[in-house]
């Protein structure tokens, strides 16, 4: 009786959710195989699909004779920087849009809705004349300005839909306990917020590391990201595909880590909006 | 405005002090004020630039041109020729993503042992940097030592091999299926969260009516889902429509102008030939395009806002 049921689960959807899977997986693992063979087998023989090919060479040479950790450096700061800035300014903001009814509530929530949809290219060519007169160019600030302007409005967003998920009824104990506005918020909102804080900031973490365009314009021999730099491994006379996959999967790492850390949450936070439409 | 009663406060706030009504605007201004600076200035400026005959390398010749630009960019053949591959790279990516998200969301919503497995491992490209997705599927795509040639010609579907991103006629449609493979986790995850709020008794009562899985599925799995569909259908609209930095590592916009959309002939004229001017009225002309596309969604936002 269970058998056949089990035959039928394993054709039905088990085995299209392994296509699928590999599907999704395939290409990201062809990288993965790329960079572990060594540069003259790649060009001799191709892609070796059995461990015995399988070097580290592209890797060490990834690490010894390109600026690569360097660059790694340069993208920690600024998606570090941006999460500052992002999280720093978003938590007020959405603490005021959860807790007060106020006149021009909803036009300044429908204006971070709207700049989250500005086209990266309307912004970018202004934004580079802004910072060339500012003498900012190739600065890290800079780079972190830039991707505020996509922290800044997801993150608000995030925030105030965690934020009025936490009764109203706690912070105004806390104000009839005595405290005032601020210390209610640190005090007692700020802790139960903290889970869906911490998302939103990996998640601004992720995209300020993967950011490409802003890094590639605004960014420059000093500051050079990784998403930049990896571009730059290409080479100048032949195209050095082992060494760029290494490149791609170390710069693809930290990111893709953090997101299958907090996935769930996250996706909680996201969908949220959408499915109660 | 700041200080007007509006119907939104409750009548019993009116006797609070001043004080306390600015409250929620000392506590908006640190976001509002970064805002202003890195996105309003920036857009305003753009749109002034726009009016303005402005090549960075030759400060000394910047004149005035009105909407000069904007003539130009009417009669310009490369203009229409990203008009149209816009329209193509949006209408087919969007639906692509979304048709493969709801097969993958439909069959991830079943029963099976390693369902949080493969939850997790589909969501992966949402992750990955799109430099590293561009660059990937390039390596995918060489035409001598691709594996996608070398896998076809194996197979013996094809007798040649297929320069996908050098081939004018094949280069967008290859861009394309890359961001499909980028974009459809998004949707996938968006559906299955959709999936998740259909009660299952409608299920069992139309099991007991005898509608059959088809019928199921069209009366109450997509009427159940249509919301999130047109939610995640209308962002991702907006994301494609902006999203140029795969097409840009990929092919530069070429061969040609094979695989130029709007925003990539915008960033590339500004980024090459340092032409502010045109580059700018291009972008804004992009824009005003897709801000009708942004205000449906924003109206439905909104809705629930409200709510």
């Amino acid at each position: 009786m269970n058998r056949p049921s089990t035959l039928r689960r394993i054709l039905t959807t088990d085995l299209p959710v392994l296509l699928i899977v590999i599907f999704t997986l395939a290409p990201f693992a062809w990288m993965i195989l790329t960079s572990l063979t060594p540069s003259d087998r790649l060009a001799a023989s191709g892609v070796s699909l059995s461990p015995s090919g399988w070097g580290l060479d592209n890797y060490v040479r990834l690490f010894e004779q390109t600026s690569f950790l360097g660059n790694m450096g340069h993208s920690l700061i600024i998606a570090i920087g941006t999460v500052v800035v992002g999280l720093g300014v978003s938590v007020t903001a959405a603490y005021a849009f959860s807790r007060f009814r106020f006149a021009g509530r909803k036009a300044i929530m429908l204006q971070f809705l709207l700049v989250n949809m500005f086209p990266v290219v309307l912004l970018i060519l202004p934004l580079f004349v802004l910072m060339r007169r500012l003498g900012l160019l190739d600065t890290h600030f800079s780079l972190i300005l830039a991707n505020a302007t996509v922290a800044i409005p997801f993150a608000v967003w995030m925030l105030t839909s965690y934020m009025g998920a936490i009764p109203r009824s706690l912070d105004e104990a806390a104000m009839i306990d005595g405290c005032s506005r601020l210390t209610a918020l640190r005090r007692v909102v700020l802790p139960l917020a903290m889970p869906g804080i911490i998302s939103t900031g990996i998640y601004i973490f992720i995209t300020a590391w993967n950011e490409y365009l802003y890094a590639l314009t605004l960014g420059g021999k000093n500051v050079r990201t990784v998403t930049v730099a990896i571009q730059t491994l290409i080479g100048e006379y032949q195209i050095e595909w082992g060494l760029l996959a290494a490149g791609g999967v170390i710069g693809a790492l930290p990111a893709t880590l953090l997101f299958l850390l907090v996935q769930r949450r996250l996706i909680g936070g996201l969908t949220q909006g959408a499915v109660k439409g | 405005m700041t200080l007007l009663t509006s119907s939104l406060a409750p009548a019993s706030e009116r006797g609070v002090p001043w004080r306390v009504r600015l409250m929620p605007y000392a506590l908006l201004a640190p976001a509002l004020f970064v805002v202003t600076i890195v996105v309003f200035v920036p857009m305003l400026e753009a749109l002034y630039t726009s009016l303005f005959d402005l090549v960075l390398w030759k400060p000394n010749a910047v004149r005035f041109v009105g909407l000069g630009n904007y003539v130009k960019l009417l009669a310009d053949p490369v203009f229409w020729v990203a008009f149209g591959h816009t329209a193509i790279w949006i209408g087919l990516t969007v639906p692509l993503q979304m048709g493969l998200g709801l097969v993958a969301a439909l069959l991830l919503n079943r029963e099976f042992p390693w369902r949080g497995l493969a939850r997790a491992l589909i969501i992966i490209p949402w992750a990955l940097p799109s430099v590293v997705i561009a660059l990937m599927w390039r390596w995918i795509y060489d035409p001598n030592t691709g594996v996608l040639n070398d896998m076809l010609l194996h197979l013996q579907v094809i007798q040649s091999a297929i320069p996908w991103l050098a081939d004018p006629n094949v280069a967008l449609y290859a861009v394309i299926a890359t961001l499909t493979w980028q974009g459809f986790p998004f949707f996938a995850v968006m559906i299955l969260a959709g999936l998740h709020g259909i009660p299952r008794s409608q299920y069992e009562a139309a099991a007991i009516d005898g509608a059959t899985p088809w019928r199921q599925f069209a009366h109450i799995t997509l009427p159940g889902i249509a919301p999130v569909l047109a939610t995640a259908g209308l962002l991702r609209v907006i994301w494609v429509a902006n999203s140029m930095d795969v097409i840009f590592v990929m092919t530069g916009g070429g061969p040609g102008y094979a695989t130029h959309t709007l925003p990539l002939y915008a960033f590339i004229r500004a980024r090459q030939n340092l032409d502010f001017g045109y580059g700018s009225a291009i972008a804004v002309t992009f824009t005003i395009v897709l801000g009708a596309l942004v205000a449906v969604y924003i109206i439905r936002t909104m809705k629930e806002v409200e709510r």
